[in-house]
């Protein structure tokens, strides 16, 4: 393939929707290369959320709001404009553009640790998870806190909550049927152990630490104390 | 002076944000305290309309903004108590018009002049929210004491500490003692109980709330309602002093055990 001279625009996905990165040039050029780009692309950005990074140039609020305009002709919402030019700064919060994309995420991937057993890692979580946060892990995964309704725990392998587990467990996501779920006060809003859901039984009196786990194709629920010997 | 920036948010549309924003407003600034709130609810603005303002609104926020007036046009001079103003939201615009970085600037040239900066969030985890969360110094989180609205505080006090503004503060809002004690209402224990965050006041439902919200004068204003003095004691408590809980309910002395349960934790 014979590669002409192209002004550089990147795509990237980010948290809040797609990056686009505009490269150095000339303005004019950079502009039809975009406009060029949404259009030959069309279907794969139909819909997406776009952060504009301008690095150095300097655009009138009239460049931005043009932009803007032709984004949302493909159904792509203009949302944030970057830029190291105060003016362009100035110019996109005029046109109601935000000029930064937030940094602080809700969301906490917690990647794997080096280990030396291989396939027995853990995470070791030391607070309350709490309504819209996920915790996500190919091994196991211990809280020490509560998971409330509507935080989300997937876990390759087994899930120990030192707290009250009142949210959603996913534990041996990857097809681990030897994984088990444990809390000191069950009352999941759902949970799963590899491809099995468990029914959960009406609460009868004072909620005790259970262990969860799947038996002959049936999920367990299991007082703890039974295994005390 | 060194103002501290107050934003009062919820998740949950309806719980009593605003009308908690006017009446700590109104209590801080009846304590002698420079009081400035904000309001951001840009599009559905109302804290002008609990505050009994709107009809003095020239400038608003985001005037401000870009540049169309100075900060001192837009803040509106309450006339019962002197030392509490109002910048109010535009009301033709969308949540879009202010970034974040917008309003850290608009607080840090307030900053000076105040002792305390409180701004009215909007519903929602969106850009109003963000905009509303950026410059704060402390968040108090208002929730009633339903299913729903727990949720969604809890939510909320996620965010919180993602933005590293936390640990947020909790008020409970609309609690009807009568209910707890039959066992309809979630008890004030049972939300601490999910939220585990620190609470600074219980707001008991209070009729009078709504009538003085309707005619723009806040409870806070006199202090003779059940609310006006619980909203007067969370003010007393942003402001450093310990106050006991308000015993709701005589019988059981649900709120004095509370108060008790509280108390190490400082406030």
């Amino acid at each position: 393939m014979v590669m002409e001279k192209k002004p550089a625009i990147n795509i990237k996905g980010v948290r809040d929707g797609l990056l686009i990165t505009v490269g150095e040039g000339e303005w004019r050029d950079l502009e039809a290369a975009l406009l060029q780009m949404i259009e030959e692309r069309a279907a794969f950005l139909e819909g997406a959320r776009v952060a504009l990074d301008v690095g150095n140039h300097i655009l009138r609020a009239v460049d931005l709001g043009k932009l803007r305009d032709r984004f949302s002709e493909k159904s792509i919402t203009l949302w944030a404009t970057l830029s190291n030019s105060p003016v362009t700064e100035k110019n996109a919060q005029a046109l109601g553009l935000a000029t930064r994309i937030h940094t602080p995420r809700p969301e906490r991937i917690i990647h794997a640790l080096d280990t030396n057993l291989p396939g027995e890692t853990a995470i070791l979580v030391h607070r309350t998870v709490r309504s819209g946060f996920k915790i996500s892990h190919n091994g196991h995964i211990v809280i020490i806190g509560d998971v409330n309704p509507g935080g989300e725990i997937f876990a390759g392998g087994s899930v120990v909550v030192w707290g009250r587990l009142k949210g959603m467990v996913h534990a041996g996501m990857d097809g681990d049927e030897k994984a088990v779920v444990c809390a000191l006060e069950m009352e999941p809003m759902s949970l799963r152990i590899a491809g099995y859901t468990l029914n959960l039984p009406q609460r009868r009196g004072k909620p005790e630490p259970e262990m969860v786990y799947v038996q002959d194709g049936r999920v367990i629920t299991e007082a703890w104390k039974t295994k005390v010997k | 002076m060194a103002a501290k920036v107050l934003t009062i948010t919820s998740g949950k549309g309806g719980v009593g944000k605003t009308t908690t924003t006017a009446n700590l407003a109104v209590s801080l600034a009846r304590d002698g305290k420079k009081v400035v709130c904000i309001d951001g609810d840009i599009g559905l603005r109302n804290l002008d309309v609990v505050l009994g303002l709107e009809n003095r609104i020239v400038y608003d926020l985001v005037d401000v903004i870009e540049g169309r007036c100075r900060l001192r046009q837009a803040m509106i001079r309450d006339k019962r108590l002197p030392e509490l103003y109002l910048i109010p939201a535009a009301q033709t615009r969308d949540k879009n018009a202010v970034s974040p970085s917008d309003m850290v600037r608009l607080t840090d040239d307030l900053r000076a002049e105040f002792d305390w900066v409180i701004i009215d969030s909007p519903a929602g985890i969106e850009r109003g929210f963000r905009n509303a969360i950026a410059p704060a110094d402390m968040a108090v989180v208002v929730t009633n004491p339903e299913v729903s609205a727990v949720r969604d505080a809890d939510r909320i006090i996620g965010l919180i500490e993602a933005e590293e503004k936390g640990p947020a503060r909790l008020i409970i809002n609309r609690v009807n003692p009568a209910m707890v004690r039959r066992g309809e209402m979630l008890s004030a224990e049972d939300v601490i109980e999910l939220l585990a965050i620190e609470l600074i006041g219980i707001i008991p439902e209070d009729e009078s709330v709504v009538i003085s919200t309707n005619k723009g004068q806040p409870v806070a204003l006199d202090g003779k309602s059940r609310a006006g003095e619980a909203y007067h004691n969370i003010a007393r408590r942003l402001n450093g002093e310990k106050v006991p809980f308000l015993n709701l309910d005589e019988k059981e002395g649900l709120f004095q055990k509370l108060a008790r349960m509280i108390k190490p934790g400082g406030n």
